[in-house]
């Protein structure tokens, strides 16, 4: 028997039984335990480059409920590479505009204007079952042209044994329960995860004591597409702070800093959430909307990581391995970028072209990533509850100067929306040759610009290479793939020449930069991939 | 650049005067919020994040 934990928004993987499930284990070269953002951004990115992936899930689709809305221009770079951003963006709400409240005080608004060159926005507001819906789209387009990937619906793992060298799984299904070995588990299974338990390791860090109460309300009124925060929200029994912010669908993101010592079931009861969704729709005109409430809960969160990302052949991605809060929207959006992560070194390694010192570097990059993305999601969280008397003091400092000068507008912190960090400095990424744009820089998650009629991340693809701009011969080597630019746009010269005539970067298949030069022989570029393979 | 930490501000008795009277009629949390107005508009205009440090090192 399989429970049923919780409902789902869209069935997207139904359960159908397979011939395994009765005889003779079968090895698969990689399982994927969890089809969430993370685990159906793995299993598209391996099954396009050829590299079988399964993923089982205990339920059948997208769980049904409020959690990521806001997904970052990274996301949509990776989910565009894959295929499947396009519906992404058709469908999801883009905002500029932020407005900043201090109680009854408007302090200011902001005016995010997208910088030009790029092909993806800074970010979209979509719910989260359509971010696993468009994947899922994407994934059954590939499959049908013969991609290796495959979903079990209503599979749920409820044993895992690691031995040296692979990964046998008990698994349960509407059928009763079966056994299948991995080469290699991938545990995408959420903050929860069984997989980690059942490993007996740890998952350490802060909990944050308060509650937050989320609304999701269907207004069709005329209401302006902006972000709205409130610090110490002057509406009645508000909280700490509040958030209202536009999904697709005419649907409003409202959210209720409540403060740690609350009656949950009291503040769940319709009544009291319409007085507080009520106080803040009409704060600025006076006048309540029409709405409809359509999910209401409350969570608490926690910021913490696992140790390692990588346990043998076992390696943990997304939520599993790593908690932040929501402000700053870094949850998917890291996650994501973990199975991107994961997913070429995997490929290389199956497919012979590197070693397992490759898969080290997961944990290592990943956790770099997951320490700076718990930092920010800490500091917002000081600054939107200040813990100490000292923090109080220079917040509301803080908060009162903001109105009134433009310089402390940037220490107000209601979150940082989530950009990616730069691997510079660690064992894959070669030491910097170039005096050029510190946004470039190695390590560093490629820039976009536009190329011709199109746009440079187009031309790089999903494999290593070697990008050569300007004037600069191209080196002769036929292991790498060559993108040679004579001519590069203003944009382009400004994101990565700075004052040089010319350069030459190195990129990997996760488009970050492995290293660059002012212009090189093929030697030096080979010692650069040797390292970016963990060959070194 | 190095922190000053020698004397800089011409007419100090008449500076600590103003500072005084920016207090006056305050009570501690008015007081206390000042303060840290001040502060940030003060780091604000150094901007050396190196110096800032300094300065803070030197303050404790
Ligand atoms: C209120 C809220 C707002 C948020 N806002 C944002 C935001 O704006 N932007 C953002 O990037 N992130 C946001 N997040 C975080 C985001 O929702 C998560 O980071 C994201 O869902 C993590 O994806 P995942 O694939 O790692 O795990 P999950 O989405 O949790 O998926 C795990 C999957 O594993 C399955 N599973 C679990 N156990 C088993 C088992 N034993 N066998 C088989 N299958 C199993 C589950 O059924 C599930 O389908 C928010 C979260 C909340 C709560």
């Amino acid at each position: 028997m399989v429970a049923v934990r919780y409902k789902t928004a869209f069935t997207l993987y139904p359960y159908k039984k397979v011939p395994e499930q009765t005889g003779t284990p079968v090895r698969h070269p990689v399982v994927i335990v969890g089809g969430g953002p993370v685990g159906l951004t793995l299993a598209l990115d391996l099954g396009k480059k050829g590299t079988p992936a399964l993923v089982l899930d205990d339920h059948e689709g997208a769980g049904l409920g409020s959690k990521a809305i806001c997904f970052a221009k990274r996301t949509l770079d990776i989910a565009h590479r894959l295929g499947a951003a396009q519906p992404m963006i058709d469908k999801g709400v883009i905002w500029n505009v932020g407005r900043v409240f201090h109680g009854d005080d408007r302090l200011f608004s902001f005016d995010l204007q997208p910088e030009a060159g790029h092909r993806n926005p800074a970010f979209i507001n979509l719910q989260q079952p359509y971010f696993e819906r468009f994947l899922m789209d994407e994934i059954r387009r590939v499959q049908s042209q013969g991609a290796p990937i495959e979903t079990r619906g209503r599979n749920r793992v409820i044993g895992l044994k690691t031995h040296a060298d692979f990964v046998t799984l008990d698994i349960d299904t509407p059928d009763g329960p079966y056994q299948i070995e991995a080469d290699y588990l991938v545990a995408c299974d959420g903050a929860r995860s069984a997989m980690r338990d059942m490993m007996g390791l740890s998952f350490d860090g802060r909990m944050f004591e308060d509650n937050f109460l989320i609304a999701d309300v269907r207004m069709t009124a005329d209401f302006p597409t902006e972000r709205w925060f409130w610090f110490e929200p002057p509406f009645k029994d508000s909280g700490q702070s509040a958030l209202l912010h536009k999904q697709p669908d005419d649907i409003w993101r409202i959210d209720f800093q409540l403060g740690w010592d609350i009656d949950r079931d009291q503040e769940l009861q319709e009544d009291r959430i319409r007085a507080r969704v009520d106080a803040m729709l009409s704060s600025q005109t006076g006048e309540v909307p029409d709405y409809e409430l359509v999910w209401t809960s409350i969570y608490t969160f926690q910021c913490r990581r696992m140790k390692e990302f990588r346990h043998g052949r076992v390696f943990f991605a997304g939520d599993s391995a790593h908690q932040v809060s929501p402000f700053g929207a870094r949850g998917a959006n890291s996650g994501v970028q973990d199975a991107e992560n994961l997913a070429w070194k995997l490929d290389h390694v199956i497919k012979g072209l590197a070693g397992e010192p490759l898969l080290d570097s997961y944990s290592q990059e990943r956790g770099h990533g997951a320490d700076e993305n718990i930092l920010n999601s800490s500091r917002a969280t000081d600054f939107m509850t200040p813990k100490t008397q000292a923090s109080r003091l220079f917040r509301d400092a803080v908060l009162n100067l903001a109105g009134r000068h433009p310089f402390a507008r940037p220490m107000v912190n209601s979150g940082r929306l989530s950009v990616p960090c730069t691997y510079q400095g660690l064992p894959l990424i070669s030491a910097d040759a170039l005096d050029g744009p510190a946004a470039t820089r190695p390590g560093a998650a490629c820039v976009d610009a536009p190329v011709g009629n199109g746009f440079l991340l187009d031309l790089l693809g999903h494999d290593f290479v070697l990008l050569v701009l300007g004037g600069s011969t191209p080196p002769d080597m036929p292991e790498l793939r060559l993108v040679h630019i004579p001519d590069p746009t203003p944009e382009l010269a400004v994101r990565y020449l700075g004052g040089n005539s010319g350069a030459i970067y190195l990129i990997r298949p996760d488009q970050h930069i492995a290293g660059r030069w002012p212009g090189i022989d093929a030697r030096t570029i080979r010692v650069a991939l040797d390292r970016a393979l963990g060959k070194d | 650049m190095a922190l000053i930490l020698t004397p800089n501000i011409t007419d100090p008795d008449g500076f600590y005067d103003e500072l005084l009277a920016a207090h006056e009629g305050l009570d501690k949390d008015q007081s206390d919020a000042l303060t840290a107005r001040l502060v940030l508009v003060l780091a604000n205009h150094i901007g050396d994040r190196d110096l800032l440090r300094l300065a803070l090192e030197a303050a404790k």
